[in-house]
């Protein structure tokens, strides 16, 4: 009877068990190696920024000057540090009343029926796959003061061009169109992937029920595109919210720091002057600011797109 | 009077316009492409005197000269390399873990997925000083593995997510007739799901390949030797060290846009469907 016991303990045919012990294994093997890598290089730092945030520090040697909340204090009161946000708000708003309006209205001029209008799309994205460091070096000669594109052409007009990357005042409009030529395309692709979306008969509808093609467009297609304005909405103040690339290559952040992001700001302080303890208070600030607008912009903007997208 | 009521030529007068403004902005955008292109072709006095438009005699040196550099080819080579096994990485990782994802019950499921999706809310900004102490004490500065592996961490959260809606979307009978067949879970993933889902890998693939290509922050950090760089550090270290001569530089420049260029008129598009499902989904 004894030896029965255990006997009766492990299920009897066995195929439960090692069907168990093989989706185990395969969780395993299948989603270990993400999880290792994902934790190691995005979750770990991240924790860490937050930690270091809260020290005084220069990289090396122990974390031991422990200042609180004393960095975040230092960078409210950081004059740099609200141009570079202030410069991140300007990119932001010349992005949703510019570069988005733009990105609409070449997607609806594509929708149309256009001829090479495949042709024209390409040309309109292909300043997406171009690195921004490239877009830079080539915006910079542009705007060269003297003998720049811009202001040669300005030049025939008789109007004295100003020198763009050098004038505190106009360094961020410089920044801005180059920014502009770089992503304007990706915004006009899911435009169009939106304005696909919507049924070709309610727009033959309306031309039916006599309406212009402004009033269809107002009243027909921009309430139905709206999911897809909220959502690009999202994701230029995101990305607006994270310049850094362009910045760097084009300005460095000057001159005296007229162009500074958040983001060159913290690379600055971090791997420049070595405060690695400031450097990553503004990197935990960078993130909240990306937190706090997506949780609040999901939540009001976005709430209706999102249920039921899955 | 007539011509002004009737609708074809009204019609006719829009489409024109629209076309002649499409030019305008197509010719606008290519602009500086253009003017990178075409000053390639120029010696130094040239440029002065003529920055833009057509070169009058096309002067060949300043590319040819680029391309018997060693370093121009080193770079390229830097870059495809390190872009093929940041793309190779982020798209094998993610996908085993999509399938896990939209497939396999266990408990604690949920609370990993979100796990990941959390990683969409990190610029990489945030962690990129503790993830340079990382990758220093793990003794990778000036490696490939430095890049490689930061950038397959921050490709993986988008793409496991855009990849489990993709294997959602496959009808479970599939796979329950294999169960029944004694397909195991492995095999079912291998030799089932994946090939149905391989225009979705192609498309996340050419988005992280376009990215890993054109990556400069972390690489700028992570390489010290220049016999390391990839082009975009290439061009920056190029631009920096020839300053004004630019005919030199443009030749450099427009080189290094060759690839990225080429591969998107072949692959836009994956890059565009990728980027919209990325976009709607993330």
């Amino acid at each position: 009877m004894k030896a029965l016991a255990p006997a009766r303990l492990t299920p009897p045919a066995g195929p439960r068990v090692t069907r168990n012990v093989e989706k185990w294994l395969s969780i395993g093997i299948l989603l270990l190696p993400a999880l290792v890598i994902y934790t190691w290089m995005v979750i770990l730092p991240v924790i860490r920024a937050a930690q270091f945030s809260l020290y005084s520090w220069n990289g090396l040697g122990p974390l031991t000057e422990f200042t609180g909340l004393g960095n975040f204090v230092a960078i409210m009161r950081d004059e740099v540090f609200r141009v570079a946000l202030g410069n991140n708000l300007f990119i932001i708003a010349l992005s949703l009343l510019v570069q988005l309006p733009l990105a609409l209205g070449l997607a609806v001029l594509l929708q149309s029926r256009l001829a090479g209008r495949a042709v024209f799309r390409t040309v309109y994205f292909m300043p997406y796959v171009i690195s921004e460091v490239i877009a830079a070096f080539i915006f910079r000669y542009i705007f060269r003061p003297e003998g720049g594109l811009i202001n040669m052409v300005l030049g025939t007009f008789h109007i004295t061009g100003p020198a763009w990357l050098a004038d505190t005042h106009i360094v961020m409009y410089a920044v801005f169109v180059t920014l502009t030529w770089k992503y304007f395309g990706y915004h006009m692709v899911l435009y169009l992937a939106g304005l696909q979306g919507i049924p070709a008969e309610l727009k033959e509808a309306a031309k039916i029920d006599g309406a212009s093609s402004w009033e269809t467009f107002r009243y027909v297609t921009l309430p139905l595109l709206a999911p897809t304005i909220r959502l690009t909405i999202y994701l230029s103040v995101i990305g607006s919210l994270q310049v850094f690339d362009l910045v760097w290559a084009m300005t460095r952040g000057g001159p005296v720091s007229a162009s500074e992001t958040m983001a060159t700001y913290m690379y600055r302080a971090g791997f420049i002057k070595q405060q690695l303890g400031y450097g990553s208070a503004l990197a935990i600030i960078i993130f909240l600011i990306c937190f706090g607008f997506s949780l609040v912009y999901q939540h009001f903007a976005m709430r209706r797109d999102v249920e039921g997208a899955y | 009077m007539s011509r002004r009521k009737n609708p074809l030529h009204t019609l006719r007068a829009g489409v024109v316009l629209q076309f002649v403004l499409a030019v305008v902005c197509a010719a606008i955008l290519l602009v500086p492409l253009g003017t990178s292109v075409l000053g390639g072709f120029k010696k130094n006095s040239e440029l002065m005197m003529r920055p833009f438009g057509l070169p009058a005699v096309p002067q060949t040196q300043n590319y040819t000269n680029v391309l018997a550099s060693h370093a121009f080819w080193r770079q390229l080579e830097n870059s495809v390399f390190v872009m093929t096994l940041t793309t190779f990485g982020v798209v094998a990782l993610a996908a085993m873990a999509a399938y896990v994802f939209a497939r396999l019950q266990f408990r604690g499921r949920d609370v990993l997925y979100n796990f990941f999706t959390l990683g969409l809310m990190f610029p990489t900004a945030v962690a990129i000083l503790p993830l340079y102490l990382t990758i220093r004490s793990a003794g990778m500065v000036d490696t490939y593995w430095g890049i490689i592996l930061p950038q397959i961490g921050f490709g993986l959260p988008l793409t496991i997510i855009v990849l489990r809606g993709f294997f959602a979307q496959i009808p479970k009978e599939i796979e329950e007739a294999a169960a029944i067949d004694g397909a195991s879970i492995m095999g079912m993933f291998f030799y089932i799901v994946l090939p149905i889902v391989r225009p979705a890998l192609a498309s996340m693939a050419v988005l992280v390949m376009v990215s890993s290509w054109n990556a400069f922050f972390w690489p700028l950090l992570v390489i010290n030797s220049t016999e390391m760089y990839t082009l975009p550090l290439g061009v920056m270290q190029f631009s920096s060290q020839f300053g004004t001569d630019y005919g030199r530089v443009l030749a450099f420049v427009t080189l290094s846009m060759v690839p990225a260029i080429a591969f998107y008129l072949v692959a836009e598009r994956q890059i565009v469907s990728g980027l919209t499902a990325g976009a709607m989904k993330g």
